[in-house]
């Protein structure tokens, strides 16, 4: 397409009227004498309606809009891992050196370094046919992360050359027989899904190292999941404790709309975080979006789609892959506001029509597929909704749950108790229970799902005695009631609660998860078991190794301990009388 | 050159809307003279070949159509030099203490460009404002934002005045400024926040807008813009650490939503602005502290709860954006206790970051959260005892009882010029707790209590 200049019509916050364009729909154009980023959003008779990802303070009209012929794409390539982007993916370290402190207007920065050399490895030879998606190099992105150069997903043809050593993105590596000159970096337009060949069913879970997420609501890999909670509900210290946790090879972190210093305190702690099964930083695996609530608005509609095209190129090179998108209330809330400076007819709560539309677009880009090539690799997605007054009934939740699989319930009375992670166990829960169950009971232990269900029957219980409590009092219970209430806070306190700041306890391997769920069982049967004998309730309840059980969960080897107890435990209530 | 218009085709509310101009800049400021000679000043909010939208700051009062609008090619900028500290200035900007125009060593646009979060430093110096309830529970750090929610006839301003005046960060002297903005507050409020600066010597380093219940709603919204750029200016340019205290939140996007509705905007929730979010945003954002800068700002945005309703859109978007909440109870109030902030609901979110051995005591965090779930855990005992009396209680939920009674007395109870430091605080929790039998400490570390517990503390 001829790329041509229009002019500046009309300016209105972020919007922008321009006309004499010729270009399509979502096509980048930079605005105004300081060549400000924006993207088409409309076309109404000869104006074109623009979406401007930076300040329009002092552009006037009549000022040039000119027009560059392609969509809002992300640059793919080696040199993306370790890297923080805005929302349309410019370095910000890159725009601190070019800027300041302060982000200024009209600057472009390269996703990707340019001028960087990276080895590259040919695993194809000339004569060799190639197919879409194909790799026919690789390149040590990170020492543990193998970055493949692929073949576009839409090109394919025979080898003609292909070279070996040191290059820079832009350099050409392969020449294929029709001429066509591929160097290692490709562009994607963002507001379009890489394909995949199939898309597989959920059935490996997503080890998150968090015993009421694993235990109870677990995630699958290439599942999607969504974490709603009024403010201080302690989710983003979950979203940050699941990227810190999680066994996925990627995290793509998209702090969407978020605090400044909830991203300065996650970009200095990412890179001091070392990788618990690795010993790398864990920044090494790591893309961070950072598109803070005061940047502009835009750009924060743009984060959510920048960050899932990053993800689902590593996808196709065969990584697990985790995105959180913190938060997708604020995404939702940016094309509120566009939408309202366009005029468009509100639907619910002054939303868009098409939000749910595009909340399914984007959760239906997770997935664990065979990719083009026929590698294995997946992307799940947490995504954190902020409903305004922990109001789950408002559009955004609503929307988001008719799409997610996973629904951890937040809950900020569980908070105001220090209760972490706040999850509640009663509202909360999980589809993919039944498809997991046969991994589990293969990988861990066949009693697993056996166990689950026995300690929410439990909770469930726990939960119709305590209405009955409140009226009148635990004493008037009858004692096995009374012992369902202990056995209750004993899963409460011992199991589901976890501290992300203590060392140890904030990753509990499936094994541990298991052993402990079981010893509180067992602390169960045998307290049962007693009452059965006549033991009165406040005998069994004083037993010493019931308060030791609670402190196995914060040592790192914890076997020889919890032996110990569970023998002590054993002596104990077998004395009883 | 600039021109002088006379082309003012429509006046509504607090806008001017004005026809066939040379090309305008958006965001401009306008400069607006009635017929009478009276100048006002104003800001395009909407610009095109046919029509140039004006928001006037001083009201619209006074002007027809011969009025004439001059458009003066420039944004808003704030006239600053190190002489402001002391100054008292209108909701706009001009003097108000009968001193001096300020002559400007620089002049910053107001509308604050973001700060690059990759610029940013992870705040983590504690600050000791001497009231238990803050430091104890919900510690405050360098370059937080934590706002006071309240309510109407709550002490929310003696609050925000005891924490300007203890202020101070562990064992150092440094330079310091309080940037004060009154929003739409009345004047017997402001007399008594000039007062307390007065007696306590604050205000000779304090830079006061006041922008009062009777001046113009719409020079409200630049209130906040004027005060954060001069604590930009103090913060970066002069290495001072900077707290904010800005003052009444909820008539700023009052002022908001009037001028949403002048513009007959689509309203988002009640009616307020579907881009009240990001403006608040780039408000509260503006507070912080920048890798390789000495000094930081500090924010306390004070809001009341129309109807203490914490659901209610300014208090709800302030807390997506803010780290944390105090909350001011009413309940608490009644019962005479002062400060009354409720610790239930409050939350400070970076107070991990400035606690903890090397910034505090190594149990602060363990004896935070000990007390945090046995009074939540005894406020909700209370609701029981209500309906079956203290009798039908266990041994067990007694003491927890009693607990959230003395902690309310001896914790949060303090006076108004009562500074204590962290670690009287700290103790005070640790005495309260002593009367819990030590297997009820479960959020305790062992070594801790055997440290710290009163009981071992006495036989060294």
């Amino acid at each position: 397409m001829e790329v041509g200049t229009g002019k500046v019509h009309r300016i209105a916050g972020p919007v922008v009227q321009a006309t004499g364009l010729k270009s399509h729909m979502y096509d980048l154009v930079l605005v105004g004498e300081e060549g400000l980023m924006s993207e088409i959003i409309g076309i109404a008779g000869d104006k074109h309606i623009i979406q401007v990802y930076e300040d329009t303070a002092g552009v006037k009209p009549g000022e040039p809009v000119k027009e560059t012929g392609a969509p809002l794409v992300a640059q793919l390539g080696p040199g993306i891992l370790t890297s923080i982007y805005d929302g349309i993916q410019r370095s910000l370290p890159q725009l601190v050196e070019a800027s300041g402190n302060f982000i200024s207007r009209g600057l472009f920065v390269d996703g990707i370094d340019h001028k960087k050399k990276w080895e590259f490895t040919p695993v194809v030879k000339k004569g060799d046919k190639v197919e879409p998606g194909q790799t026919i190099g690789t390149v040590q992105e990170q020492l543990l992360i193998k970055h493949k150069i692929m073949m576009p997903p839409d090109k394919r043809g025979t080898i003609k050359e292909i070279k070996s050593g040191n290059f820079t993105v832009e350099e050409t590596i392969c020449v294929l027989e029709d001429g066509t000159e591929l160097p290692m970096i490709q562009y994607w337009p963002v507001r379009r899904a890489r394909p995949s060949r199939i898309k597989q069913a959920p059935t490996i879970p997503l080890r998150t190292g968090q015993r009421v997420i694993d235990g109870f609501f677990s995630l699958a890999k290439g599942g999607t999941a969504a974490i709603p909670g009024g403010f201080g509900t302690g989710k983003t210290v979950m979203q940050q404790t699941l990227s810190k946790w999680s066994d996925v090879d990627i995290v793509v972190y998209v702090g969407c709309g978020e605090r400044g210093n909830e991203m300065a305190d996650l970009l200095h702690e990412f890179p001091e975080l070392v990788d618990p099964r690795t010993d790398r930083p864990l920044m090494e695996r790591s893309i961070v979006y950072a598109n803070t609530s005061n940047m502009p608005v835009a750009a924060r509609e743009a984060s959510i789609y920048t960050g899932i095209t990053t993800a689902e190129y590593y996808r196709d090179m065969g990584y697990d892959v985790m995105m959180t998108a913190d938060s997708t209330s604020r995404w939702a809330e940016a094309m509120r506001e566009l939408s309202s400076r366009l005029e468009e007819m509100p639907g619910e709560e002054g939303y868009p029509a098409y939000l749910g539309a595009r909340l399914a677009d984007f959760y239906e880009r997770s997935g664990r597929v065979t990719t083009l090539e026929g590698t294995e690799g997946s992307i799940s997605i947490v995504g954190a909704v902020s409903p305004p007054g922990g109001d789950f009934t408002e559009p955004v939740t609503q929307n988001t749950l008719r799409i997610t699989k996973v629904f951890w319930a937040l809950d900020s009375k569980l908070t105001q108790r220090r209760h972490f992670p706040s999850i509640n166990w009663l509202d909360s829960y999980s589809l993919y229970d039944l498809a997991l169950e046969p991994w589990f009971s293969e990988n861990v232990s066949p009693d697993w799902n056996k166990n689950k269900r026995r300690a929410m029957e439990i909770l469930q219980e726990n939960a119709e005695l305590e209405e009955i409590v409140m009226l009148v009092g635990s004493d008037a219970l009858p004692e096995d009631q009374q012992l369902t209430l202990e056995v209750a806070r004993m899963i409460i306190n011992f199991w589901l609660a976890q501290s992300a700041f203590h060392p140890v306890d904030t990753f509990c391997p499936y094994k541990k998860q298991f052993d402990l769920l079981e010893a509180i069982l067992a602390f169960r049967d045998q307290a049962f078991g007693a009452l059965a004998r006549g033991v009165p309730t406040d005998v069994i309840l004083g037993t010493p190794s019931k308060d030791a059980l609670a402190k196995v969960r914060l040592l790192e080897d914890y076997e020889p301990e919890l032996k110990k107890v569970l023998a002590q435990m054993e002596s104990e209530f077998k004395t009883m009388s | 050159m600039t021109k002088e218009y006379k082309t003012i085709n429509e006046i509504k509310g607090p806008l001017l809307f004005v026809e066939k101009t040379e090309p305008v800049g958006y965001n401009e400021l306008v400069e607006i003279r009635t017929e009478k000679g009276e100048m006002k000043r104003g800001q395009v909010l909407d610009t095109s070949n046919e029509i140039v939208v004006v928001q006037v700051f001083e009201g619209t009062g006074g002007l027809g159509k011969e009025s004439s609008v001059k458009f003066t090619g420039d944004v808003i900028k704030m006239p600053l030099s190190p002489d402001i500290v002391g100054r008292v200035l209108s909701g706009s900007g001009q003097p108000k203490d009968g001193g001096p125009p300020i002559v400007p060593d620089v002049e910053r646009e107001i509308a604050g460009a973001a700060i690059n979060p990759a610029a940013r430093e992870k705040p983590r110096a504690f600050i000791q404002t001497g009231i238990s309830t803050i430091d104890g529970t919900n510690t405050l750090v360098r370059g937080q934002k934590l706002p006071i929610f309240s309510g109407a006839g709550l002490p929310h301003n003696d609050v925000a005045l005891q924490i300007a005046r203890q202020a101070k960060a562990l064992g150092e002297a440094e330079s310091f400024a309080v940037v004060f903005c009154a929003m739409g507050i009345t004047n017997e409020e402001a007399q008594n926040f000039m007062a307390d600066f007065e007696r306590t010597g604050a205000l000779e380093r304090a830079v006061i807008f006041l922008n009062l219940a009777d001046d113009p709603a719409v020079e409200r919204l630049l209130t906040p813009r004027l005060g954060l750029t001069t604590a930009e200016y103090l913060a970066f340019d002069l290495d001072m650490h900077v707290l904010v205290i800005y003052t009444d939140m909820t008539n700023y996007c009052e002022a908001m939503r009037q001028m949403g509705a002048a513009r007959e905007e689509v309203p988002g929730r009640r009616g307020y602005p579907g881009y009240m979010y990001t403006d608040l945003a780039i408000q509260y954002e503006r507070a912080g502290i920048i890798t390789g800068k000495k000094g930081s700002i500090t924010q306390f945005p004070i809001l009341t709860m129309p109807g203490d309703d914490i659901t209610h859109p300014i208090p709800d978007l302030s807390g997506y954006i803010t780290e944390g909440q105090l909350i001011i109870s009413r309940e608490l109030h009644r019962k005479g206790i002062y400060p009354p902030i409720d610790i239930r609901p409050s939350l400070s979110r970076l107070m991990n970051s400035g606690i903890g051995a090397g910034h505090t005591r190594e149990d602060h965090r363990a004896v935070s959260d000990q007390l945090y779930a046995y009074y939540a855990e005894g406020c909700d005992l209370r609701g029981l005892v209500a309906i079956v009396g203290k009798e039908a209680l266990s041994e067990r939920d007694r003491l927890v009882l009693e607990f959230a009674d003395a902690f309310e007395q001896k914790f949060v109870n303090q006076g108004r010029d009562e500074d204590r430091s962290i670690f009287d605080t700290l103790d005070i929790g640790w005495n309260l707790l002593q009367a819990l039998p030590e297997t009820m400490l479960t959020r305790i570390d062992d070594h801790l209590i055997k440290k710290y517990h009163p009981r071992y503390r006495k036989k060294e």
